[in-house]
């Protein structure tokens, strides 16, 4: 773990001005708190990643292989010439400043480094350098420096200050994408084995055991056996989930995170409950062991390995033989989903575009990638109305719905949460605008750096969000973030208990099982944390 | 490097510039040397028309022939999913129009830059966000001005009384709509001035934009004062021939290069400082962020749809990885699946055979 958290008065007190130096001339700092472990040998082997050996980033040797520039400038000038994004941000930014202050990081730190138009120039200034006449001659002046080993350790240590959140391409006036740089100056990065423990290490278990967290498969039925209990306990009725099951309609992929830890747990437990209430009409899926896992921490590594990884949920849902496939609430896999999947794994003949079984509408904008969204399925449910809910039962959640990054930014996922929500809550409140829809503000800990750390990173990047939060705490009495993400609820409770304490987070479905009304259900008096339902506190 | 002598060293280079082709203009009329000044006013302009053709045709067919392959559009609004939930058209633009009209909206009216916000953090902590619209205002007023001058200047490129001649005119005419003293201001030209220099002061005292700003940034902004400067200055205080602009410019363009030299001694040194200075703005374009012009349209962030559920992007580089088949997954973990009741494809006495090979996707 890292040292003590500075204090919120320490944290809050940021100097947004840049030093006196150049940014050149300032040396990147790697300190504890603000940075990840570095990845070990073992997962980078399992996955035939080069270079894994250990290593540490706070120590002045990086073991690098002996030609590690060239590794580096190789893997740089294949990439330009692989994607056209990469080309055209190296060339076109103006520097205008659009996005300095957007960044979630900028905004809680105040290095320079943090503004996405710097990031982008860490990058860049070695681009010019090797593809500019102006930057091979000029050098500096020009704003160009040489690939050494300080450059790679800045790299290094801004891009994984970076949670590809791309707000900053909102305001872009060309669209640039720090996401995009990030992810590829990741992969350079991966190319020499430099990734984070927190990523590499999910990374290998999701491609053993089908899941970050490397559940096999007996333990990963034991806990979702473990929710069937608890739910059992809460509201009397025995849900029957199916794994790996041949032949059922639609398969069902949802993070890891959400069958690992709470509040995660209770959001699983919210797709039991709707699972089986949809049963008697007609609701046929599985769950999958193999494919247990919807998030792809690939994604930041680089794309070769989000591809190697995403395609266990195509090879699974073939397997089984399902027609379609249902997505849970997570954010970055739902950028990948959305805008990675049918490219790198598709075309996914084998399936039909999904169409629920119980209202028949057809998912027109799934016809290709035959992937819905969770929120897109029951706010389907809703509109028909098919669900029976007693709304009151959320009466103790004053809520309001953090927007994830990649569902927002990735997708256009914006009114499905907010529907179910407005339908199965009386308590509803927007935080300020510009910081929800398509200007939220991410959680800080996206991207792979939600380790335990870096905790500071996180609260600084978190800032923004808790900031948003706490103003609608305090205005409304908000006591509860709502989301639609795995990561979000493992790192927005530790980020409210600092920033704004008493505000917990929930994930959309487990508002959804407080609220469904069961066939024989005993006298609900708990919701799923077993916390009394408003008004049977007595009880 | 100190942030003060990226500006410095542009001043430099602009002063130089300057000092150079006004001394030289300067010079050859006092001379009476009509070489030298056919060289600034008619050579140089020409082959830094072609370096600017050829470098921008380049720079596009360099990104044109990078492939784009994953649908990595921005969204910015609500995606197309249910009917009953309204898609943004233009944020989230689910149609070949709907693209169009972002990018339309985007060249036109820089509305990006028209979302932009400035972060304040008072006592609390407490973050403010408030809409920020002179980073807006200033690059419209900028790009709108260079364009109504560029399209003005075609007065000089058609004859007298041709279509587009009476068009720009017109142009000319509204520009003109204040009617101050003779020959009448041009409102155009002094908005050109003023947003240039905005930007410039505003790229000197915000504290981060100074910071990024490198000489690449000053130079253009100094260049394009320069140039506008120059321009009204030649209007109305240092003037020029402006008949014997048009003659000169018109001969060039047909080739007609007998008595270029008188012509060329009969305009005035200004025009020569101001159309060297173009004609360096010309040449530096291609190789310089100036090619955002080209950019913006090519920007995958920006140009792609955003219905990639629903149709399948291609990626021209696709290759296949290597992924962990289930057979491995179940071969690993087969009798505690057998042991939890979890379905196998081969129970215990069939795996006597051979693991399964490695597969590629």
């Amino acid at each position: 773990m890292a040292d003590e958290v500075p204090k919120v008065e320490e944290m809050a007190a940021i100097n947004h001005t840049p030093p006196k130096t150049g940014w050149m001339d300032t040396p990147a700092v790697i300190r504890p708190g603000m940075y990840c472990y570095s990845a070990k040998a073992k997962p980078l082997n399992i996955l035939s990643m080069p270079y894994g050996r250990d290593w540490d980033p706070i120590e002045e040797d990086w073991h690098l292989p002996e030609n590690w520039m060239e590794i580096v400038l190789e893997g740089l000038h294949e990439r330009l010439h692989k994607f056209r994004s990469l080309q055209l941000f190296m060339d076109v930014c103006v520097r205008c400043g659009a996005c300095a202050d957007k960044c979630h990081f900028f905004i809680g730190s105040g290095d320079p480094k943090n503004m996405p138009v710097l990031r982008a120039e860490l990058l860049r200034s070695v681009y010019r350098k090797e593809y500019t006449l102006a930057g091979k001659l000029l050098g500096k002046m020009v704003g160009a420096r040489k690939l050494t080993e300080t450059v790679l350790k800045e790299w290094w240590t801004y891009f994984f200050q970076c949670t590809e959140c791309r707000r900053c391409s909102v305001f872009c006036p060309y669209g640039i994408d720090t996401a995009e740089i990030t992810i590829i100056g990741r992969e350079l990065l991966n190319l020499l084995g430099l990734n984070i423990d927190w990523i590499a290490t999910p990374v290998s278990n999701c491609y053993r055991t089908g899941n970050h967290l490397g559940i096999q498969p007996h333990a990963f039925k034991d806990m979702i056996d473990f929710f069937v209990d608890e739910v059992e306990d809460v509201t009397g009725v025995r849900c029957n989930p199916s794994f790996n099951r041949k032949g059922a309609e639609i398969l069902f992929i949802t993070p890891s995170g959400d069958v690992f830890a709470d509040p995660g747990t209770y959001t699983a437990m919210g797709y039991l409950i709707l699972f089986h209430y949809l049963e008697s009409m007609g609701l046929d899926i599985t769950w999958s062991t193999y494919a247990s896992e919807g998030g792809n921490f690939g994604f930041f590594t680089s794309h070769e390995m989000m591809k190697r990884l995403n395609a266990k949920m195509y090879m699974e849902a073939k397997r089984l033989g399902v027609k379609y496939i249902i997505g849970g609430e997570c954010g970055h896999m739902w950028r990948v989903i959305h805008q990675y999947m049918d490219t790198m794994n598709g075309p996914a003949d084998h399936l039909e575009v999904p169409k629920s079984p119980i209202t028949g509408t057809v998912f027109q904008n799934a016809a290709s990638t035959k992937m819905i969204h969770i929120t897109e399925f029951t706010a389907d449910l809703l509109r028909h109305n098919k669900l029976k809910f007693d709304k009151t039962r959320n009466d103790n959640y004053n809520l309001t719905f953090h927007d994830s990054c990649n569902p927002s930014r990735g997708m256009g996922l914006l009114e499905e949460p907010r529907y179910i929500i407005k339908e199965m809550c009386n308590h509803f409140y927007e935080m300020p605008e510009g910081t929800i829809r398509e200007q939220t503000f991410c959680c800080g800990s996206g991207s792979g750096l939600n380790a335990g750390e870096d905790l500071e990173l996180r609260f600084r990047g978190g800032m923004p969000r808790a900031n948003a939060v706490k103003h609608v705490h305090e205005k409304h009495g908000v006591n509860t973030v709502a989301c639609v993400c795995a990561i979000d609820r493992a790192a927005l409770p530790p980020l409210m208990d600092y920033w704004v304490p008493g505000v917990q987070v929930a994930g959309v479905h487990e508002l959804v099982g407080n609220a469904l009304i069961l066939d024989g259900e005993k006298e609900r008096t708990e919701d799923l944390r077993f916390e009394p339902l408003a008004g049977m506190e007595d009880e | 490097m100190n942030v003060w002598i990226s500006l410095i060293a542009s001043l430099i280079v602009i002063g130089g510039l300057v000092v150079g082709a006004a001394g030289v203009a300067g010079l050859a009329q006092y001379s009476h040397t009509p070489e030298l000044l056919v060289l600034l006013g008619v050579v140089v302009p020409l082959l830094a028309f072609i370096a600017f053709i050829v470098g921008v045709i380049l720079q596009v067919v360099k990104w044109g022939r990078r492939p784009v392959p994953f649908p990595i559009a921005t969204v910015a609004g609500q995606g197309k999913s249910l009917p009953w939930i309204k898609a943004s058209y233009f944020d989230a633009p689910y149609t070949k129009a709907g693209v169009v009209g972002r990018m339309a909206l985007e060249v036109l009216t820089f509305r990006s830059l028209f979302r932009n916000t400035k972060m304040e953090l008072h006592d609390g902590p407490k973050l403010a966000y408030g809409w920020q619209m002179w980073l807006w205002v200033f690059a419209l007023a900028f790009h709108y001005a260079f364009l109504t001058v560029f399209i003005r200047h075609f007065r000089f490129f058609t004859e007298d009384g041709s279509v587009v001649f009476q068009g720009v005119m017109f142009l000319e005419h509204l520009d003109g709509f204040l009617q101050l003293g003779l020959p009448h201001v041009l409102i155009s030209g002094f908005v050109l001035l003023g947003a240039a220099t905005m930007l410039l002061l505003r790229r000197l005292t915000n504290a981060q934009v100074r910071y990024v700003s490198l000489i690449q940034d000053y130079f253009p902004l100094l260049l394009i004062i320069s140039i506008a400067a120059s321009g009204i200055l030649m209007r109305h205080v240092i003037k020029v021939d402006i008949v014997a602009v048009k003659a000169l410019i018109m001969s060039m363009l047909n080739f007609d290069f007998v008595g270029i030299g008188e012509k060329a001694l009969a305009i005035g040194w200004m025009f020569y400082l101001h159309i060297f200075l173009v004609s360096v703005l010309l040449a530096y374009f291609p190789m310089s962020k100036l090619m955002h012009m080209g950019g913006i349209f090519l920007s995958p962030t920006r140009n792609l749809l955003c219905n990639s559920r629903e149709f399948r992007h291609v990626n021209p580089w696709n290759y296949p990885v290597k992924v962990h088949t289930y057979e491995h997954y179940e071969d690993e973990f087969r009798e505690r699946m057998i042991e939890a009741g979890l379905p196998v494809e081969k129970t215990l006495e069939e795996t006597q055979e051979a693991a399964a090979p490695e597969e590629k996707e």
